[in-house]
């Protein structure tokens, strides 16, 4: 019971970071309809950005960890929102309204490029860091031992997480550029013409995509205390594992999905076999397609004939 | 009018302007600092405000060199009005392009013989070509985005690999198996995602693709794991081997043995596939069959209305392809004597998929084209090492937004009464699936 | 049931949510006769349509269909492509849906794709080039220009579907339907976009087809001269329901069906009392 409560924490925890990741890909897809494969790179990008921060920060000898972190945060969003700008300006606005397929490739390309760009411009290896947060609370103390712990890093991930949600709700529902969101993801043509800046709409959408992401890269950093240039492909696939399982173009769906997928896996990887996790998430993205092709929140396609 | 059409230097310059420092924040952090692990292990920096600077110097030049050619080219999306005559050259041409390639493709051994690099080559881009053939009938024709097509190459390679080393099968038995096992593992992909659409299906593709590579990893007791399969037999003439045994080729022709007659032994072969892979398509698409999966690429909804059973053609779209894909890797084993899973990684996927694209959904020619150019062009950057993958990216951003539709982009009818003429790719369906 | 229906629509109903869009509807639709479905907008006729093609499955309600030998196939019980493989239902849609990027001689053999895959040895005998796959290819291809002069199309035979004028996919869309050598044949709304011109010849090409191919239409129209010129037999559907059936001139006279038109476009309900005179 207490090592199932112990993974429950941690498999909420990658949950978080994976549903950061996936609104950005249900947001881009819900809007221009298409898979912004570069996404997962931009997660990298944002993981990267927050390493090089700190790294700077430390060594003017800034000792406050708060106020690192917030920093940190806020620089990482910043710089990565621009990478996510940036890569809807040249690979996607110009196939905008091109065939389906050659946005698609173009992302793909994207990938590749933002991929080895961090290869060529950070090196290959895995970029370790100390532990930043320490410290923690435990729960309970079972009988054989087992203690159920839960640490700050854990709780600053997951209130992270619900605030930004929070935001990002508001953002969407209550905001004017969450009313143009919504209208150009209806109807393009006429929201543009009610005299909504599509351009500006789908670029501030790609921007807020990558912020949200640039966040789950440094969450990412200070769980695991590592990066690397490849990191981006997988926790990119399974994030948008986690946007598809919850219906994409679904926000709370996108979180739903995270969840899923980060509990899945943990709980995989606690009772069968860490080499299996990954064939077991991207498994059950097929068994749900099956069954809910929707997804979990997904709104049903009625077929026009 | 004059004014917005063609800018003057100083809209221009503020434009580059305006580029220089979006890169000098994109820059900044990425390539002004490098972090290295330093004595202790903890991570350290150091800066780079000299390749910085460069960087974004580069992007300033680029910048205005970029809205230089666009004034000289005219806006995006202008009709050039090219004379009759021009247009009718270029297809009288293009009617050659394909028996000369042919030619030449069959003269390469003879013309290159001494120079093995060029045979290499060769090879491998006939391997991309009958790849892209393959996976051609799966995207081109039926529509069905297929984001995990290496799997089934890497089914054919293991299948080949794991018979020949373990029960000493032959290539040439193994190649039907190697085809079949693939063609099995594409039904067995079909049946779950017949019923998703679109990206869904792209995804559930690329997910299978994983999938099957993770396994590959893992099972180590069957498949070597990381480490991969060696000793992989190499193929023989119908049992004469290619070496300088007494039995061996060289041998019983009484000629002098060279190492050259394997690779141009493998390069015939290699060709002969492709070339199978090329009729057996052409020969489908006349088919039923092949109506049926072009009729699904274009519009599902009437396909049922029609009668046809579209499961059972998206299946058969997806045997087929991955039969192909299939046999290629049986090829890709025997020629290599080695394989792992670092063979099949997603890029494999993304890079035959660029040249269907590329191609032009559906052209067997424009394929053959579009390999030539990515595999000879991601060639010649060899010598760039790590920046190679780099420069591929964005060559595959480029020429999406050059040629969203592919080098070739008409479809040849399948059958005509009077006239055959060339359909617009404007009017061609890429499909939903 | 004195006559002899080929067609039975036995209670049909459909509900979609809360919305009930056909509502224990029953009607006939006589052998080599055209039956036409008629109702003012948003009256539940391309519902009634994608049951009995097999598009939408009902809620409750049955249709039979019973074939020329007597052999009687309930549609319900069928789905998607069987409903035109064995039932022997071919439908065109209210948006043409063509294969825009194949030329309209391909549309035709796309259509005869069961009785080629046979023909083909399912694929086998094709891919190596049997005599008898040649011979059944050439006659799919002299059906095909068969249909294609009918329609008065054989000169665009090798031009794109999605090349054509509007009036031309519209009766390409039925040649295609044709081919698959349906009993009945399901048209929606075929005379829309037309122009006068169009839509008598559009008449004509049904009565034709009715009187040599010998094939039973059920169509829905909204253009009231082509109803009234060519239906055996009219059903007016509203709100989910009939709201009366007949002969042309009995269900033109019907003030049940005038206030329905009235009720819902008065420009309609002039075309349905003007028509006919």
């Amino acid at each position: 019971m207490d090592y199932f409560a112990q993974q429950l924490i941690n498999g909420l925890v990658l949950g978080s970071i994976y549903g950061l990741i996936a609104i950005g890909y249900t947001m881009v897809y819900g809007i221009v309809g298409m898979i912004n494969f570069a996404h997962g790179d931009i997660f990298m990008i944002g993981g990267f950005i927050a390493l090089i921060t700190f790294l700077i920060l430390v060594s003017f000898g800034l000792t406050a960890i708060p106020l690192i972190l917030l920093v940190v945060l806020l620089v990482s969003m910043a710089i990565t929102a621009l990478y996510g700008w940036t890569v809807e300006r040249i690979a996607y606005r110009p196939l905008r309204h091109s065939f389906r397929l050659a946005p698609m490739l173009s992302a793909i390309g994207m990938s590749f490029v933002l991929t080895n760009y961090s290869q060529v411009a950070q090196g290959a290896r895995v970029k370790p860091v100390p532990p930043i947060i320490t410290g923690g609370y435990t729960l309970h103390e079972g009988a054989g031992g087992f203690v159920v712990q839960l640490s700050n890093i854990q709780i600053i991930v997951v209130i992270t997480t619900v605030v930004l949600l929070a935001l990002f709700t508001w953002l969407v529902s209550s905001t004017r550029l969450g009313r143009d969101m919504r209208a150009c993801e209806q109807d393009q043509t006429m929201a543009a013409l009610l005299g909504v800046d599509v351009d500006r709409t789908i670029s501030m959408t790609f921007v807020i995509g990558a912020a949200l992401a640039a966040v789950a890269g440094m969450m990412y950093l200070l769980y695991y205390g590592l990066v690397d240039f490849f990191m981006g492909f997988v926790a990119g696939i399974k994030a948008f594992t986690a946007a598809v399982l919850g219906g994409i173009g679904s926000l709370p769906g996108a979180m739903l999905g995270g969840l899923a997928i980060g509990l899945i896996e943990t709980f995989w990887s606690a009772y069968f076999s860490v080499e299996y996790k990954d064939v077991a998430a991207f498994s059950i993205l097929i068994v749900v397609l099956i069954f809910l092709p929707t997804g979990l929140l997904g709104r049903p396609e009625v077929e026009k004939v | 009018m004059q004014a917005s059409r063609a800018p003057g230097i100083a809209f221009i310059f503020k434009k580059a302007l305006i580029s220089a420092l979006v890169a000098l924040v994109l820059f900044s952090l990425m390539i002004g600092v490098r972090t290295e692990a330093g004595p202790q292990g903890l991570l350290v920096y150091e800066t780079r405000f000299g390749d910085l600077a460069a960087m974004v110097a580069a992007v300033f030049g680029g910048s205005i060199v970029v809205e230089l050619l666009r004034q000289w080219w005219g806006p995006v999306g202008t009709i050039r009005v090219v004379p009759p005559q021009v247009t009718s050259t270029l297809a009288v041409a293009g009617r050659w392009v394909a028996p000369v390639l042919l030619v030449f493709t069959f003269l390469v051994p003879v013309i290159f013989y001494d120079q093995r690099y060029i045979l290499d080559l060769g090879i491998l881009v006939l391997t991309y070509v009958m790849l892209g053939w393959g996976l051609n009938v799966v995207v081109g024709l039926a529509g069905l985005l297929d984001l995990g097509y290496v799997a089934f190459y890497a089914v054919g390679a293991y299948s080949y690999a794991l018979l020949a080393t373990n029960f000493g099968l032959s290539f040439w038995v193994c190649l039907p198996l190697a085809g079949i096992l693939a063609a099995f593992w594409g039904v067995l992909l079909g049946f779950p995602v017949l019923r998703l659409r679109g990206d869904y299906l792209a995804i559930v593709t690329l997910a299978f693709g994983e999938i099957i590579r993770l396994v590959i990893i893992n099972w180590q007791s069957l498949t070597g794991g990381p480490n991969g399969v060696s000793g992989i037999p190499r193929p023989t003439l119908f049992g004469i081997p290619l070496d300088n045994s007494d039995n061996g080729l060289a041998a019983l022709l009484r000629i002098e043995f060279s190492p050259t007659h394997r690779i141009v032994f493998l390069f015939y072969l290699i060709l002969a596939l492709a070339l199978l892979t090329n009729w057996v398509t052409i020969r489908l698409r006349r088919l039923p069959i092949g109506r049926a999966w072009e009729a699904l690429r274009e519009d599902e909804v009437a396909c049922r209305a029609l009668g046809i059973n579209t499961t059972t053609t998206k299946l058969t779209a997806f045997a087929t392809g991955a039969m192909f894909g299939g046999f290629a890797g049986a090829f890709f084993a025997t020629r290599q004597g080695f394989i792992s899973p670092e063979s099949f990684t997603f890029q494999e996927s993304a890079l035959v998929l660029a040249i269907v694209v590329l191609g032009g959904m559906g052209s067997q020619l424009g394929v053959a084209l579009a390999a030539l150019a990515m595999i000879g062009g991601f060639e010649l950057f060899r010598g760039l090492d790590q920046f190679r993958m780099l420069v591929f990216g964005m060559a595959m951003v480029l020429l999406m937004i050059w040629r969203p539709r592919g080098l070739i982009g008409h479809r040849a009818p399948t059958v005509f009464l009077e006239r055959n003429q060339a359909i617009s790719s404007d009017l061609v369906k890429e499909g939903h699936g | 049931m004195s006559s002899d229906h080929i067609l039975f629509v036995d209670h049909l109903s459909m509900r979609f949510g809360g919305i009930v869009a056909v509502n224990e509807l029953s009607f006939g639709a006589e052998r080599r006769k055209i039956t036409a479905l008629i109702g003012p907008n948003g009256a539940g006729k391309t519902t009634v349509f994608n049951c009995i093609t097999g598009f939408y499955k009902p809620t409750s309600g049955a249709m039979r269909l019973t074939h020329d030998d007597g052999h009687t196939i309930q549609l319900g019980s069928l789905n998607d492509f069987r409903i035109s493989k064995q039932a022997k239902v071919a439908r065109t849609f209210q948006n043409i849906r063509l294969f825009p990027g194949m030329t309209a001689l391909e549309n035709l053999m796309v259509a005869q794709h069961n009785a080629l895959m046979r023909a083909s040895g399912l694929t086998l005998l094709g891919l190596i080039g049997a005599p008898s796959w040649r011979a059944a290819e050439k006659n799919a291809i002299d059906l095909a220009r068969t249909w294609l002069e009918r329609v008065d199309l054989l000169d665009r035979a090798d031009d794109a579907a999605g090349n054509l004028p509007y009036g031309d996919q519209r009766r390409l869309e039925i040649a295609r339907a044709m081919c698959t050598e349906p009993a009945l044949l399901c048209l929606d709304e075929p005379a829309a976009g037309l122009n006068a011109r169009e839509s008598a010849s559009l008449s004509e090409l049904l009565l034709s087809i009715r009187a040599e191919q010998g094939t039973s239409i059920l169509l829905i129209e909204h253009d009231m001269s082509v109803v009234m010129e060519i239906s055996d037999h009219v059903v007016v559907m509203d709100y989910g329901v009939k709201i009366a059936e007949g002969t042309p001139q009995h269900v033109r006279d019907d003030p049940k069906v005038i206030a329905a038109y009235l009720g819902a476009d008065e420009e309609e309900a002039i075309a349905v009392m003007e028509s006919g005179t």
